[in-house]
């Protein structure tokens, strides 16, 4: 119990300290993405992804097993248009406008930009809303 | 040990997020931050009365565990990995920046016109904040993920959906950016 909690404790270490020092918490190169002045996010995402799709297929046909044991599985995503759309327009809109998704808004909470955490809280009653009206939103 | 102290290269960070992802799926895990707003809602009592928020939040405690490590990630690497924390953007974006009155463009991490604690006696860049950070929340649990179980995750599992959110966090952010932030800033 103790072990695993480090484990996770350190791979989140790891990826606070890369989105901090990538400078993919930083508002201003979410800014620069989206004005397409620069290569690096698009290079940072790219180079993951690429990796990730290579990982993600070894993965399937080496039938990799994770430390418990058990085959590495990936459930596919339910289809639909709307949700992912809609849901993804909106959260674009969001990602723009406070310059940070929810991995980084903690980095940015630990390296002390307080102001964040109104970001934080109100992603959590937006989260809340979503809930409520769950059933209402086209999926 | 100084380029540790530098920016890190896209080429650098970029496996460093997948080897992140490597290490989740090894423990059995998957990468995706945003449904942690979920169980936060879940853990401040959201199931009272919602049953999107009634699962079992405990089965999800490892990734706030994560979120605790990127939280103290984040602290390490603004206090010991950097020498300066001054956000070398192009000269075009600062210049663009710089028309939208954001004077800080180039000599920080954040925007100080958004991020400093002054922003919080500041009704306008409050509520921007208030109004961003709800779009994100909304819109990642709508979309089912955010830019890590979407862009990154969902990516590199060859799925359609994923690729239909991302691009919809495109749309979203091209027209914040292009079309919404003249008429806000």
């Amino acid at each position: 119990m103790m072990k695993k909690t480090i484990t996770y404790l350190v791979i989140g270490m790891l990826f606070g300290i890369t989105m901090f020092k990538s400078e993919a918490a930083s508002w201003f190169r979410i800014y620069e993405m989206f004005q397409f002045d620069a290569f690096h996010m698009y290079g940072i995402i790219g180079s993951a992804l690429a990796i990730g799709v290579v990982m993600v297929q070894v993965i399937k046909r080496k039938h990799i097993k994770d430390t418990t044991g058990k085959e590495i599985s990936f459930s596919p995503k339910d289809m639909s248009i709307s949700r992912y759309l809609i849901g993804g327009i909106i959260f674009g809109l969001g990602w723009g406008l406070a310059g940070a998704c929810p991995g980084p808004m903690f980095t940015l909470l630990g390296a002390g930009f307080l102001p964040i955490l109104v970001v934080i809280v109100s992603a959590l009653l937006g989260t809340y809303v979503y809930g409520l009206l769950r059933n209402k939103l086209p999926h | 040990m100084d380029f540790i102290l530098e920016p890190w290269p896209w080429y650098v960070s970029g496996p460093l997020i997948a080897f992140v992802m490597f290490l989740l799926l090894k423990v059995g895990k998957e990468f995706g931050m945003s449904s942690n707003l979920r169980t936060l809602c879940t853990i401040c009592g959201a199931d009272k009365n919602c049953e999107f928020f009634c699962f079992d939040w405990k089965k999800q405690r490892w990734n706030l565990v994560v979120v605790v490590g990127t939280i103290i990630g984040g602290f390490i690497a603004s206090h010991y990995l950097s020498n300066s924390t001054a956000v070398d953007i192009s000269a075009n974006s600062i210049a663009s920046l710089k028309e939208l009155g954001f004077d800080s463009a180039g000599s920080s991490y954040l925007p100080s016109e958004m991020f400093d604690l002054s922003v919080l006696s500041n009704f306008k860049i409050l509520s921007l904040l208030i109004i961003g950070g709800f779009l994100i929340g909304f819109g990642s649990r709508y979309a089912g993920g955010c830019t890590s179980g979407h862009a990154i995750s969902g990516l590199s599992n060859l799925q359609l959906p994923s690729l239909i959110a991302v691009i919809g966090f495109f749309i979203g952010g091209l027209v914040m950016v292009h079309l919404l932030f003249p008429l806000i800033f």
